[in-house]
């Protein structure tokens, strides 16, 4: 069998058993950023076969989900790509929204589109700069971590949490945004351009970063589809697929933007792709602003649909009114009726098409929801593209795709 | 010239009179469903037809439905054409004693791991897959959590005394 597969190695007959090695690379180990297994088949440094096990943080979202009315699953999806919740966030409000028919006004969509950008700018700023701590440059990784504070301080304005933000609500938003949060954006605004760029300067032409990057764990286009990629890693590769303007949501169809794509699909064109796509945030982001500020008076005091049934009633007109009282009680004890549907809609999470499959029997809670992960699809990919590259390439292959084991496991 | 669900609906009652049937459009997505034994039949066509190009495969996930006798399970493929941009849903049902289904493992990579997966949650059997083992839950589990079998704790159970989980020791 190994004469077959490593023609190039010759033991005399009998010598040892084994001519490759094993190594478990995970479920816990500082190079996988996230909870999963590689078992690979290393011939010297160089691999012969990789298999992948995942499932280690299983959490049964999608059994859970049968139990819950819609607004507590909500909760669930900050679980899934804890880098960018926001977007799973508002992927399943509108999700929900979908399936309710509920048309959200403009102001709404606009601060959605905000923080889903911000979102993806920190999800993104991450994963680049965890592919620099791989291939040896640590400092650029803490550096820009204090600007990903910023977007952090903006979520908490706006929602009062950080991480896993449960932030926005059917409808709209929960409040409006401050005067603080606005302030706060401006100032991100103004800074982290210099930073991004900064950013660049010490990768983008970095001569270690480019050999170690260039070439490692491509993937050809045509595989990529077949392998159901989506989002960076299938733009890097060459296919322009992006749902914000496939599929538009949220108004996206009212911004201008480009969607960068990359050559060859290894790391340094997703590395490239992921910080132009943050530039083009950047950019919508900017738009979006722009057009916030362009809602005057009582206009701009709009931050939800006006859908008593499912949308929690202000606390005050609980107090007073009985209409209130009886719509917070029903939301509270998820004592709201679903309309009976079955609902496709998907939205471009941090690392691909982040997809929720809901079907509702016309209970209370949905009869079926499936996450379609964008990282459990593109990590099977992960034997095949490491095949026959060096261990160290695969590392860094690793970081690359932005596997997120929360999303992956569910 | 676009493709529009017409023409899919057109092509595929040409091309499948009597398999695939039960068409709707839930939200503007185009659904249908075909016997489980022609599932890769009708997947192959959609994925070959020079105008229907259905070569991406979204999502494959099951659907447990016990109050159906003999069409128990759905499996459930989203599929996208991504040059017209169009997405369509397809069904195969079957029954949950014998839950057996063609895999598309062979047309599409990205399969594996979802029937994986589908075969974790639900005990779908697909035949002729490469690899078909748990992928989430541990291998020595013997049963299939995502059916509607296996409930949710009831909220409102009284047996247990698990003071520490809010439902008070005192109650029994």
């Amino acid at each position: 069998m190994s004469e077959l597969t490593h023609p190039h190695i010759k033991l005399p007959e009998g010598s040892i058993e084994k001519q490759t090695s094993t190594l478990n690379l995970g479920p816990t180990h500082p190079a996988t950023h996230g909870v999963f297994q590689n078992i690979l088949e290393l011939d010297g440094e160089r691999i012969v076969s990789a298999e992948q096990t995942v499932g280690y943080i299983h959490r049964a979202f999608e059994k859970l989900a049968e139990r819950r009315p819609l607004y507590q699953i909500t909760t669930l999806t900050d679980r899934l790509n804890y880098c960018s919740s926001p977007i799973n966030n508002m992927g399943w409000h509108m999700t929900c929204e979908k399936l309710l028919k509920v048309k959200t006004p403009k102001r709404v969509d606009y601060l959605r589109i905000i923080i889903m950008e911000l979102a993806r700018v920190s999800d993104h700023l991450i994963c680049n700069s965890i592919v620099g701590v791989d291939t040896g440059a640590l400092s650029v990784f803490l550096y820009v971590m204090q600007y990903r504070e910023l977007i952090y301080e903006i979520y908490e304005e706006i929602c009062g949490s950080r991480l896993t933000t449960n932030i926005g609500r059917i409808g709209g938003f929960e409040r409006n945004f401050n005067n603080t949060a606005f302030t706060k954006l401006e100032k991100f605004m103004a800074e982290y351009p210099k930073v991004l760029k900064e950013f660049e300067t010490l990768l983008t032409r970095n001569r270690i970063f480019m050999e170690r990057t260039i070439g490692a764990g491509p993937i050809n286009a045509e595989r990529a589809l077949n392998y159901g990629f989506t989002g960076p890693n299938l733009r890097a590769a060459g296919v322009d697929y992006d749902v914000r303007v496939h599929s538009p949501y949220s108004s996206y169809e009212d911004f201008d933007f480009q969607i960068p794509i990359g050559k060859t699909g290894d790391c340094y064109d997703r590395f490239l792709v992921r910080n132009l796509e943050m530039w083009e945030s950047l950019s919508i982001i900017d738009q979006a602003y722009k057009k916030v500020q362009e809602f005057k008076g009582t206009e701009a005091e709009v931050f939800h649909a006006d859908i008593p049934e499912y949308y929690l009633p202000e606390k005050k007109d609980v107090y007073t009114k009985m209409e209130a009282l009886i719509y917070h009680f029903k939301i509270v004890m998820g004592e709201t009726e679903i309309p009976a549907g079955e609902v496709y809609h998907s939205v471009e999470g941090g690392n691909g098409e982040l997809g929720f499959y809901l079907i509702s029997d016309g209970g209370r809670t949905p009869y079926r929801l499936h996450f379609r992960r964008p990282c459990f699809i593109y990590y099977q990919a992960y034997s095949e593209i490491t095949k026959g590259s060096m261990l160290s390439d695969a590392i860094v292959t690793l970081s690359s795709l932005n596997v997120i084991a929360g999303e992956m496991d569910a | 010239m676009s493709l529009t669900n017409e023409i899919i609906k057109q092509r595929l009652q040409e091309k499948f009179p009597d398999q695939v049937t039960a068409f709707e459009e839930p939200y503007g997505m185009l659904t249908f469903e075909a016997p489980k034994n022609h599932n890769l039949k009708v997947l192959q066509f959609l994925f070959d037809d020079g105008e229907l190009r259905f070569q991406f495969l979204t999502d494959l996930c099951a659907v447990h439905y016990p109050d159906q006798p003999g069409r128990e399970l759905a499996v459930v493929y989203h599929l996208h054409n991504l040059i017209d941009n169009v997405r369509i849903r397809f069904k195969v049902f079957t029954d949950i004693a014998s839950p057996d289904v063609y895999t598309a493992t062979s047309l599409y990579s990205t399969a594996n791991w979802m029937e994986r997966e589908t075969f974790d949650f639900y005990g779908v059997n697909f035949v002729g897959h490469p690899n078909l083992k748990r992928i989430l839950n541990v291998d020595e589990m013997d049963y299939f959590p995502l059916r509607k079998e296996f409930p949710l704790e009831d909220q409102t159970r009284r047996d247990k005394d698990d003071e520490m989980f809010g439902r008070g020791g005192s109650i029994n």
